[in-house]
This record gives C-alpha cells, sequence and structure tokens, in this order.
C-alpha cells in the first residue's frame, strides 16, 4: 500500500548541532541522519559544521572527518573509497549516491543533508538493512546457466555478443538504485526492483545462456517485472551510469516477442 | 526468500525486518518521501496518476451530463447554463488540461514500451513535454475556442 509519510517512531526529531571553531573557515553544514538502536530515542538529526579545508574532496572524506574528530559513534559503511565496492550508498542532498564518488563541492547548498537510503529499515546512523535486496538479487539466480557441458576452456562469445553486455554487467549492488524508485518504496515485498532487474537481463542477454525462457517465466508476474512505471529515478541516480529501466523495457519486449509466444505454444 | 517471511515488528511488514530492539523500538524505517529531490520524470509520473483521477471525476461529469440531457430540453438548457458560466468554463479548462495530459503522458508511455526514449537526456526531454505540454495546448484550445465565439463569457 501506498505509503507517504513514516510510520510512528520512525519521525527524526532535531538533534544535537556541533558548531565549527570560531574563525574556521569554508564551513559547510552537514545534517545527518542518527539512529542508535541501543538508546531510547526516536531517530534525530544531528547537524555538524566542519571546515571544508580539514578535509578530502569527497563527502566521504567530510563523514570520515566527522567521526575521527567530531563523534566516533557516527555509522556508515565504506571500504573501497572508489566506487568499486558499492558499500558507502546514501541519499545525499536528496538522491542517492556514492559518498566516495559525490564531491562535497557538487552540492549546491552549504546545508548538505546525508541520509540512509530511503525507506529500508535503519540499522544504525546510515546503515540500512539490505538483506531483502540481496535475497531479490538471489532469486533471479544471477550465475551462468547452460545446457553445453563445460569446455575445456573459456567459452566463448563474439565481440557483438560481449557487446550486448556493456551496461549491464558493471552494476555494483549499492542499491542507489532500487531504493530510490517510489514503486520499490510501496512494493519491496513483491516487486524485485530496478537493480535485480538489471541484473537479470544481463544473464538473458548473455549469448552463453540457455535458460533464457525459464528466466523470463520467472519475471513473468503482474509485481516482479511490471510494478516498474519507467519513473526513470533508478536511471536518474545510478552511480555507475547505468540505466535499469532501459533493461526493464528490453525485458518487457521480449515477454511479448512473437519466438517467446511461438515457444510457449509449442512447450 | 522464503527467510524473509517472518512476522516484522510493523503492521504490513511480511519480510521480518521491522523488529523490536531492547529499547522498546521497532527498527526504524529510513525518510523517503520527506527529503528526495524530484526529478521531472519522477513529476511527470505522479502527474500522470493524478491525471487518472482527475479523467475520472470527468467520466462522471460526462454521465450526469448524458442523464440531464435525457430528462429533456428544460433540464438540458438549465446545465448547459451552467457549463457556460465562468465556474462551468473553468470545469471545462480543467478537463481539456486533463485530456491533453492524458495523450502526451500515454504518448510518452507508448514510445517507452517501444523500448525509445529511455535515455536519462530523452526521458529527461519526453517528461517536459509531457508535464508542460497539456498546460500550452489547453491554453491555445480555449484561446481558438473563445477565438472562433464558440464560448463567451
Amino acid at each position: 500500500m501506498v505509503q507517504l509519510n513514516l510510520p510512528r517512531g520512525s519521525k527524526p526529531t532535531t538533534g544535537k548541532v556541533h558548531k565549527a571553531p570560531a574563525g574556521a573557515k569554508n564551513v559547510k553544514s552537514y545534517k545527518v541522519y542518527r539512529y542508535d538502536p541501543e538508546v531510547d530515542a526516536d531517530p534525530r538529526w544531528d547537524t555538524y559544521e566542519v571546515s571544508s579545508d580539514d578535509h578530502g574532496p569527497m563527502l566521504l572524506d567530510a563523514l570520515i572527518h566527522i567521526k575521527n574528530t567530531i563523534d566516533p559513534t557516527l555509522s556508515f559503511r565504506r571500504s573501497c573509497r572508489e566506487g568499486i565496492c558499492g558499500s558507502c550508498s546514501m541519499n545525499i542532498d536528496g538522491s542517492n549516491t556514492l559518498a566516495c564518488t559525490k564531491g562535497w563541492d557538487e552540492c549546491k547548498s552549504h546545508n548538505i543533508t546525508i541520509a540512509p537510503l530511503p525507506h529500508q529499515p535503519v540499522v544504525k546512523d546510515l546503515v540500512t538493512d539490505l538483506s531483502l535486496f540481496y535475497a531479490q538479487y538471489d532469486s533471479i539466480q544471477p550465475y551462468l546457466q547452460s545446457d553445453v557441458p563445460d569446455p575445456e576452456k573459456e567459452r566463448l562469445q563474439t565481440p557483438e555478443e560481449r557487446e550486448k553486455l556493456d551496461g549491464l554487467y558493471e552494476c555494483i549492488l549499492c542499491a542507489c538504485c532500487s531504493t530510490s524508485c517510489p514503486s520499490y518504496w510501496w512494493n519491496q515485498e513483491e516487486y524485485i526492483g530496478p537493480a535485480a532487474l538489471l541484473g537479470a537481463y544481463r544473464w538473458i542477454s548473455d549469448s552463453r545462456d540457455d535458460a533464457t525462457q525459464k528466466r523470463l517465466d520467472d519475471l513473468e508476474d503482474p509485481f516482479k517485472l511490471y510494478r516498474c512505471h519507467t519513473i526513470m529515478n533508478c536511471a536518474q541516480v545510478c552511480p555507475k551510469g547505468l540505466n535499469p529501466a532501459k533493461a526493464i523495457a528490453e525485458t518487457k519486449k521480449l515477454m511479448v516477442a512473437p519466438s517467446r509466444k511461438k515457444e510457449k505454444a509449442s512447450a | 526468500m522464503s527467510n524473509h517471511q517472518a512476522a516484522g515488528g510493523t503492521p504490513g511488514d511480511r519480510t521480518g525486518r521491522y523488529v523490536r530492539h531492547p529499547n522498546g523500538h521497532v527498527t526504524p524505517m529510513s525518510p523517503f518521501t520527506s527529503i528526495w529531490r524530484w526529478h521531472i520524470t519522477m513529476v511527470a509520473s505522479i502527474l500522470f496518476r493524478v491525471t487518472i483521477g482527475a479523467a475520472t471525476v470527468g467520466a462522471i461529469l460526462l454521465l450526469g451530463w448524458a442523464a440531464v440531457a435525457s430528462n429533456g430540453a428544460e433540464a438540458y438548457n438549465k446545465l448547459a447554463a451552467c457549463l457556460a458560466s465562468p465556474l462551468g468554463l473553468i470545469v471545462g479548462f480543467g478537463l481539456t488540461l486533463v485530456l491533453f495530459s492524458f495523450l502526451l503522458n500515454g504518448a510518452r508511455h507508448l514510445i517507452n514500451d517501444f523500448g525509445h526514449g529511455l535515455t536519462v537526456k530523452s526521458a529527461n526531454l519526453l517528461s517536459r513535454i509531457a508535464v508542460w505540454g497539456p498546460l500550452v495546448l489547453a491554453v491555445l484550445f480555449w484561446v481558438a475556442l473563445f477565438a472562433t465565439e464558440k464560448v463567451s463569457l
């Protein structure tokens, strides 16, 4: 059911303000979502005033600076700090992205809001529970399924066949796309979301994979696939520049392709 | 996904992720509509849904119009006078807006369903047309109606 507001107990209150030292220059204000499951309190917005001269160019640098020098209790995920691992995905300035590849100077305002990925259960501060997201990815069986016995060496593809996977295989599972999608916000128990559908189309497009019809059968469901209403938030926010909406549209086209109809009729 | 079927701590949660903590609080849900900065594609999509609601009201009005028309000339003349009043014209303008919104958004979805217009740049352009186009077309339509004296104040 469409739920426009946060449930009771989830609405953040106004929290502490950590002022910048007197005389600090190039000060930016970070309004950060905080929640501690060990403390008897609702979530809150804490504000940290930080001089941009004191840390590196990325939002992740600012968060690490806050954690190291102002508030060691602040929790967030991070690992590679170069847009490869997808750990530091969060909502920055109203849009989902990776904190490690988003420069603080890219934010127009001097007051930057940093929140966890939207409409997810919060484990602590900026860390959300992505177990459902991973289970959805697992459900599309993201591995090669071939009828051909394992060859002695690699399974070959032509350069043209390999090219079809460009823009599909690069997904880092950061969940920026799925948690940006209003359809996913309101139907995430049934709709498997843009990331899982991009993954499914990656294997459907793979010339070495023989489970295409089975994969399509698995997705042929009013919710799993067809809850995508082409809102396009997924493509707008993907930090890797991928386009799950296009992959979903191509999957929908394959669902009604004459070749599939023939195959279903003969089955 | 069978490991996510346990009952959760919030009403309606079937994923088992919203649980009650020892502090007595249920796992909070992270903010979504309150923090999201809307893209034009999202605006177009939501407006289309609003349009569907408005079109339903329009369909009910049309049914009412047909019902009144079936009650004879006197009743119909009263309705026609009502529709020609400033309030009636405003409602008419609104319904024209809804009609053009339906057409342009429908065209946008048709293009998308053929797998076109799905790059961010082209989707933004199509969405801008679907959001602002109905207003421009509705104004032009009513200017034409007034210019040709089909309606007057």
